[in-house]
């Protein structure tokens, strides 16, 4: 049931697109950090600084039909599928253009068939009743979810993978496995692993390692159609949270910060690709600093709550 | 025809007129029907619709919200309504909020049925009245099963709501009577409310959900015959968001099986002390279970729960002094 892609030794090249959109998710979490810290935006938000690859590798195989659940941690899975860092900001800063009006903020996104909500697991359920109207109404139509390592401490996680696997719902689980969850490491938190607890329940599980996009949709994609037949997967991405878990908390030590920078795709591609990252890494960053700007100058958002 | 046949009979003619209305709870197929057989001969007519699932009752209220999200209907049974506890989640922070979160309506037509109240020696974990647990959350609705409101219509305002609902059942009820009121007493409905009562000037109101409305009667029997206290009793459908019209007395009391405590009664007693403070004689007066859990042999259980006796001396002591 689990394959392994392996790490390349040197990168393969990335389409321009994909990076594109892998560095636009970047400098947009980058962005957020900047807006935080100079006292310009409201709460709290939890960027996906190192997992930027997961949504992008998982585009091309879900199609506008399909449903994706995001969680806390979900800037980089609205941006790939919608390339929207307009709504998105305006929604984060409750301005105008707010993808929920504000109300939502970084964490309660709903637009067209995705939605992301805030608490650990809860969507898995969710998304089991989105399957099963899919499998009758639209069959071929699957739901996608987004969770991290840390909420397969979620009873819901399981409940939901027993029913999904009961009823052959067409549920695609996408783990972004990086290791911690909030600050506890996986070791503390998890005991086995995500693919014996998959196995569990009879569900197939790819572990899927590197960002070669190309080569890690070639072994998914027909994975993902067996999903649209009624054959679950649990997809497990090995990733790195390069940022902390919110904002300034992070308390990895010194050499944990250090594996994860040796880690990140960006820092690993960018060795082997130099001239394609800074040609397209300051397009995204002109961008998204043009978005920024644009952004914080319009009026504050309107909500009526009935 | 008794509560539980006409429930039965409104969930049959539901899912005949809907074909996007779903079913789901634990041992709900035939020929078990649900544990307290409301589900009776629904799997062998809708078998596609009606889905017996595991013990899971988070999973499946999510699952109910999944469905509502893609514009179907759901209608989750969870079998004891003390576990709607583990439910507790997907109600109050993914289908209520769903409702309204994202900035736009989002319509969520889903109801949870909770068989509730002790009365039956099912012991602490199966007795409890948990209405109290889900008021004043923005966006759930909170109805419960009377003996003077046709089922069929209140599922049908619940499924229209757009919002979730969870219905409580009284279980005492189930093998009660639809519609019946013993003379002198007579019966109305207006909106969702109905009324019982007496020609004469009441001297008290009663508002009390269906679940304890029969145990009300009595005491009011009593209270007429022994005290020449007249009482009207006022019945909503609709827990929360409570509205419903007091008629002027000078009284106000409030009945309910829930365990003292932070309860629905307060609530509307909060609601009739804003719009009526000037025309009572005093603060309205809540009549509930004692502050305890629900013991299983009779006679802690009896000591425990509110009945009519208990509404009988606290509403003459109220009102004789």
């Amino acid at each position: 049931m689990t394959s392994v892609l392996d790490r390349a030794a040197a990168p393969s090249r990335l389409d321009d697109a994909d990076l594109s959109l892998m560095l636009l998710i970047r400098a947009f979490e980058l962005k957020l950090l900047d807006l935080y810290g100079r006292g310009l935006l409201n709460g709290t938000t939890h960027t996906c600084l190192g997992q930027e690859h997961v949504p992008v590798a998982m585009g091309p195989l879900l199609g506008p039909a399909d449903h994706v659940f995001s969680n806390h941690r979900g800037h980089g899975h609205y941006l790939a599928r919608f390339q929207d860092p307009e709504g998105l900001l305006a929604e984060i800063m409750g301005r105008e253009g707010a993808v929920c009006g504000g109300v939502g903020g970084s964490q309660h996104i709903r637009r067209d068939r995705y939605l992301s909500t805030g608490v650990q697991g809860e969507s898995l359920p969710v998304a089991a009743g989105v399957a099963l109207h899919l499998k009758r109404a639209e069959p071929g139509g699957l739901a996608c979810v987004y969770i991290g390592d840390g909420t397969f401490g979620e009873g819901a996680v399981y409940e939901a993978l027993n029913i999904i696997a009961l009823w052959r719902l067409p549920v695609l689980v996408v783990v972004e496995n990086n290791g911690i969850a909030q600050s506890t490491p996986r070791g503390t938190h998890m005991a086995g692993t995500i693919g014996g607890r998959a196995a569990a329940f009879g569900i197939g599980h790819a572990l899927v390692e590197g960002f070669d996009l190309a080569a890690i949709r070639g072994r998914l994609g027909p994975l993902v159609a067996r999903v649209r037949q009624g054959t679950p997967l649990v997809a497990e991405f090995v990733t790195h949270r390069l940022g902390p878990h919110s904002k300034g908390d992070d308390t990895r030590t010194a050499r944990e910060l250090q594996e994860a920078r040796e880690g990140d795709w960006l820092g690993r591609y960018r060795a082997a690709h130099r001239d394609q990252v800074d040609r397209l890494e300051h397009e995204a960053r002109a961008w998204v600093d043009a978005v920024a700007e644009e952004v914080a100058a319009r009026p504050p958002s309107r909500w009526t709550s009935s | 025809m008794r509560v539980a046949e006409d429930l039965n009979a409104a969930l049959h003619r539901l899912m005949d007129h809907d074909p996007g209305l779903y079913v789901l709870g634990e041992d709900v197929l035939d020929p078990y029907g649900g544990a307290f057989k409301i589900t009776r001969g629904l799997s062998t007519r809708f078998p596609d619709r009606v889905l017996t699932t595991p013990i899971s009752e988070s999973a499946i209220t999510g699952v109910a919200a999944g469905l509502a999200l893609s514009g179907d209907r759901a209608i989750v049974e969870i079998m004891f309504g003390d576990f709607a506890a583990l439910a507790f989640d997907q109600l109050m922070n993914f289908a209520a909020k769903s409702v309204s979160m994202y900035g736009t309506r989002v319509p969520m037509r889903m109801v949870v049925r909770c068989p509730v109240g002790g009365g039956r020696g099912y012991g602490p974990t199966h007795s409890q009245s948990p209405q109290k647990h889900f008021v004043g959350i923005p966006g759930l609705a909170l109805y419960e099963v009377s003996p003077f409101h046709d089922n069929l219509a209140v599922f049908e305002e619940m499924l229209w709501r757009g919002e979730p609902c969870v219905l409580f059942e009284d279980k005492v009820l189930y093998t009660r009577p639809m519609h019946a009121v013993e003379p002198p007493f007579s019966v109305e409905r207006a909106g969702g409310v109905a009324r019982v009562f007496l020609d004469d000037q009441p001297d008290c109101v009663i508002v009390a959900p269906g679940g304890v409305a029969h145990r009300v009667l009595a005491a009011m029997r009593s209270l007429l015959l022994e005290e020449e206290i007249v009482a009207t009793l006022l019945v909503p459908s609709r827990l929360y968001p409570f509205d419903a019209d007091i008629p002027a007395a000078r009284r106000v009391f409030v009945v309910e099986e829930s365990t003292g405590g932070g309860t629905w009664g307060a609530e509307v007693a909060h609601l009739v002390h804003q719009r009526h403070w000037d025309r009572l004689d005093g603060p309205v007066t809540l009549i509930h279970s004692a502050d305890s859990v629900i013991p299983t042999a009779a006679h802690l259980e009896r000591e425990v729960l509110v009945d009519a006796a208990a509404i009988h001396r606290v509403i003459r002591k109220v009102i004789r002094g």
